[in-house]
């Protein structure tokens, strides 16, 4: 216990050593480079190293009491709960595919980004000072509290888990492909190595250890983003911060665009997945349905995020309701810096490949001078890229080039022609946004089942050795099962995400938010809402993507939460309607957790 | 003393709640008017970029990033208005 007063006063200290050793191994690196150590060798080393220091601190951080494992002792300080919540937040999505995302994607992209963001404000005003209040170790806790019963417990573990773990499975596919990239090994051994990393970090300590692993992995992540931006822009003359001066670049690409024949469809297609060519103008709202598009992602993703339990949970660990309002309001200002970076890095990026005065320049250039560039050897033998002169006229153009989104972040320093030590950095980087997200998912789903499934229904009588042993178990069976799903590679790294955050929304937002916002909101109605609208979306998902049936009224399989969210707040309303209003306990339980003040509903062990 | 301890209590929620439906007016306005009238915007430009796209990648963001901040400043002064604070 002393150890644990002495390191929370000393955080300042101790992330600062840590940080300033991080610059200082990545100048090692540098100068390694420099020194003739090859490519492939600082690759694998940035890797390694940062995996190992985020072992020993979730080694550190081991626990056996409850408190500690479910909720880090509820004695996380809002700044450093706001960089947790970052890390846990920025998945290997938002590290690797958001800025290809908006290079692919133009306007309607950005809807990511909006929505992204904005959840946050949901998740400050709705959810995180009450859920805080409430004391709860999970989020299907508090559904089973507030509305009494084993089933509404059981429904909300049910879509905690489908969520997440649609969830999971895109984040350690992500560690695996970066894992792989960085120590040339195959795919599939990189699933199982980003794996054994993401358990050394949470098996041991649960929450405790993941909290102060994410913090270190946000540093290395946002580092990581920023410094190639920061780089290439001073390269490419937008000065040392771009985020106010690429006005320029997204006017001169708007200009190319009808120059280089934007839009022409490709003559022949990929002979794999995954790559694709650029067909969407940078900046171009306002066609038939885009704003309807927009906003209909916006709310998808926004709602998603309030309901996501891997980041409400997150909220738990705080000393207080203020702290854990003043910590959602951290964990956006650290997401923000990564996620108003992005749409520079697209645009930078997207100019350097395109514009003809630029040495970086692909588009327009002989063929077979481009085939010869380093970086376009090494991703297209990862089957990351791919180019063919369809129309043999010895030029690249616009349409022959093909490349995974993914590449915009992993590829750049290389394309920028930056040392090769950024290169491994980003790497790095990426690493930790996919393994500090994964962390926060495989631990809400073994915690949902460990606490809310196998303790509160299955054997209350279970000691704290045993439920931490279960725990502990689940994880494992959990993370090795997420990972075989990962290494079949069923679908691209965002569209798993998108579904997470539609499964989560249909289901679980209305049944949390009325449960503080609605006294009338019962038992019947709960379990209505969540199973209706998990179900109502669920089914036009599976209705829209898998059996080729009519989208309806535009919306495809990314926003199936604008299906499920109406169905499961009518059904709430209608059946709390119809049925007994809950009793005075309840009601009280209401009133008691819209104050700060006073102590947590649910007892400190419970 | 509960009967004004019950009043108080509501009267802190009610302060409470019209905070929330303030912040959410405003979170709407960046979060989906603005967004859907990028193309009118872009006709208007800042510091170089369109208006319309300046929002959708800065502007917003930032809007939502000071919401939040503005909400605990107000809510922590609610709190304390009526002794609920912790």
């Amino acid at each position: 216990m002393k150890t644990e007063s002495s390191f929370l006063d000393n955080l300042p200290k101790v992330y600062g050593i840590y940080t300033g050793g991080f610059i200082a191994f990545v100048i090692l690196m540098a100068i390694l480079e420099q020194m003739g150590v090859s490519a492939a060798t600082i690759g694998i080393l940035f890797v390694a190293f940062t995996i190992v220091i985020y072992a020993t601190i979730g080694w550190l951080s081991r626990t056996m009491e409850v408190g500690a494992y479910y909720v880090a002792g509820r004695s996380v300080p809002a700044l450093y709960n706001g960089m947790a919540t970052a890390a846990d937040w920025m998945s290997g999505a938002s590290f690797v595919a958001l800025a290809g995302g908006i290079y692919f994607g133009g306007y309607g992209y950005l809807a990511f980004v909006v929505g992204w963001t904005g959840g946050y404000v949901l998740v400050n005003s709705l959810m995180a000072p009450y859920l805080r209040k409430f004391g709860c170790y999970t989020v299907p806790d508090f559904i089973g509290t507030r509305y009494g019963g084993n089933l509404a417990r059981f429904c909300a573990v049910v879509i905690l888990v489908v969520a997440s773990f649609t969830y999971v499975t895109a984040q350690i596919n992500a560690s695996g492909t970066i894992a792989a990239r960085a120590l040339q090994i195959p795919f599939s051994y990189g699933v199982w190595f980003g794996l054994a990393g993401i358990l050394l970090c949470s098996m041991l300590g649960g929450m405790r250890a993941v909290t102060w692993t994410q913090v270190a992995q946000y540093i290395v992540l946002i580092i990581a983003y920023l410094v190639p931006v920061i780089w290439m822009s001073n390269k490419q003359g937008f000065g040392l911060i771009p985020h106010f001066s690429y006005g320029d670049a997204v006017a001169r690409i708007q200009e190319l665009e009808p120059l280089l024949g934007l839009g022409t469809a490709a003559m022949e297609s990929a002979p794999f997945g995954g790559v694709k060519i650029l067909t969407t103008p940078h900046n171009a709202p306002g066609g038939p349905g885009a704003s309807w598009q927009f906003i209909t992602l916006a709310i998808c993703m926004m709602a998603g995020t309030a309901s996501l339990p891997h980041i409400l949970m997150r909220y738990f660990t705080t000393p207080s309701v203020r702290d854990a309002r003043r910590s959602v309001a951290f964990s956006l200002l650290f997401i923000f810096l990564l996620y108003f970076t992005a749409p520079a890095l697209a645009t930078l990026t997207k100019l350097q490949l395109l514009d003809p005065n630029l040495a970086t320049s692909i588009i327009g250039k002989p063929f077979a001078d481009v085939m010869a560039l380093d970086w376009v050897q090494n991703w297209s033998s990862v089957k990351m890229l791919w180019l063919s002169d369809s129309n043999g006229d010895g030029i690249l153009q616009l349409n022959e080039f093909f490349m995974r989104s993914g590449i915009v972040v992993l590829a750049t320093p290389e394309i920028a022609g930056l040392p090769y030590v950024i290169s491994g950095l980003v790497a790095a980087g990426g690493m930790a946004a996919a393994m500090s997200t994964a962390d926060g998912l495989l631990l809400a789903i073994a915690n949902a089942l460990s606490h809310d499934l196998y303790y509160k229904i299955i054997d209350p009588a279970a000691d704290t050795k045993k439920r931490l042993l279960v725990a502990r178990a689940l994880l494992i069976i959990i993370g090795a099962g997420a990972a075989m799903i990962a290494t079949l590679q069923l679908t691209t790294i965002l569209g798993a995400v998108a579904w997470a955050f539609c499964f989560a929304a249909s289901g679980l937002f209305f049944p949390l938010v009325l449960g503080v916002w609605w006294k009338r909101a019962n038992r019947a109605g709960a379990i209505a809402g969540m199973v209706i609208g998990f179900a109502a979306g669920t089914y036009y998902l599976v209705h829209v993507k898998f059996l080729g049936g009519e989208p309806w009224m535009d919306l495809n399989h990314l926003r199936f939460a604008i299906i499920g969210m109406p169905a499961s707040l009518i059904a709430m309303i209608v059946v709390s309607l119809a049925t007994p209003e809950p009793d005075a306990e309840m009601q009280a339980m209401v009133d008691e957790l819209r104050v700060p003040s006073g102590k947590a509903i649910l007892s400190e062990e419970h | 003393m509960s009967d004004s301890n019950s009043e108080n209590r509501e009267r802190h929620w009610e302060k409470t709640r019209s905070l929330t439906i303030l912040v959410l007016v405003i979170w709407a306005i960046f979060a989906f008017v603005i967004p859907a009238y990028a193309k009118e915007l872009n006709e208007m430009s800042f510091i170089g970029f369109p208006l319309g796209y300046y929002f959708c990648v800065q502007g917003s963001l930032a809007a939502f990033v000071v919401l939040i901040f503005f909400q605990n400043y107000r809510q922590d002064a609610i709190d304390d208005e009526f002794g609920l604070s912790e």
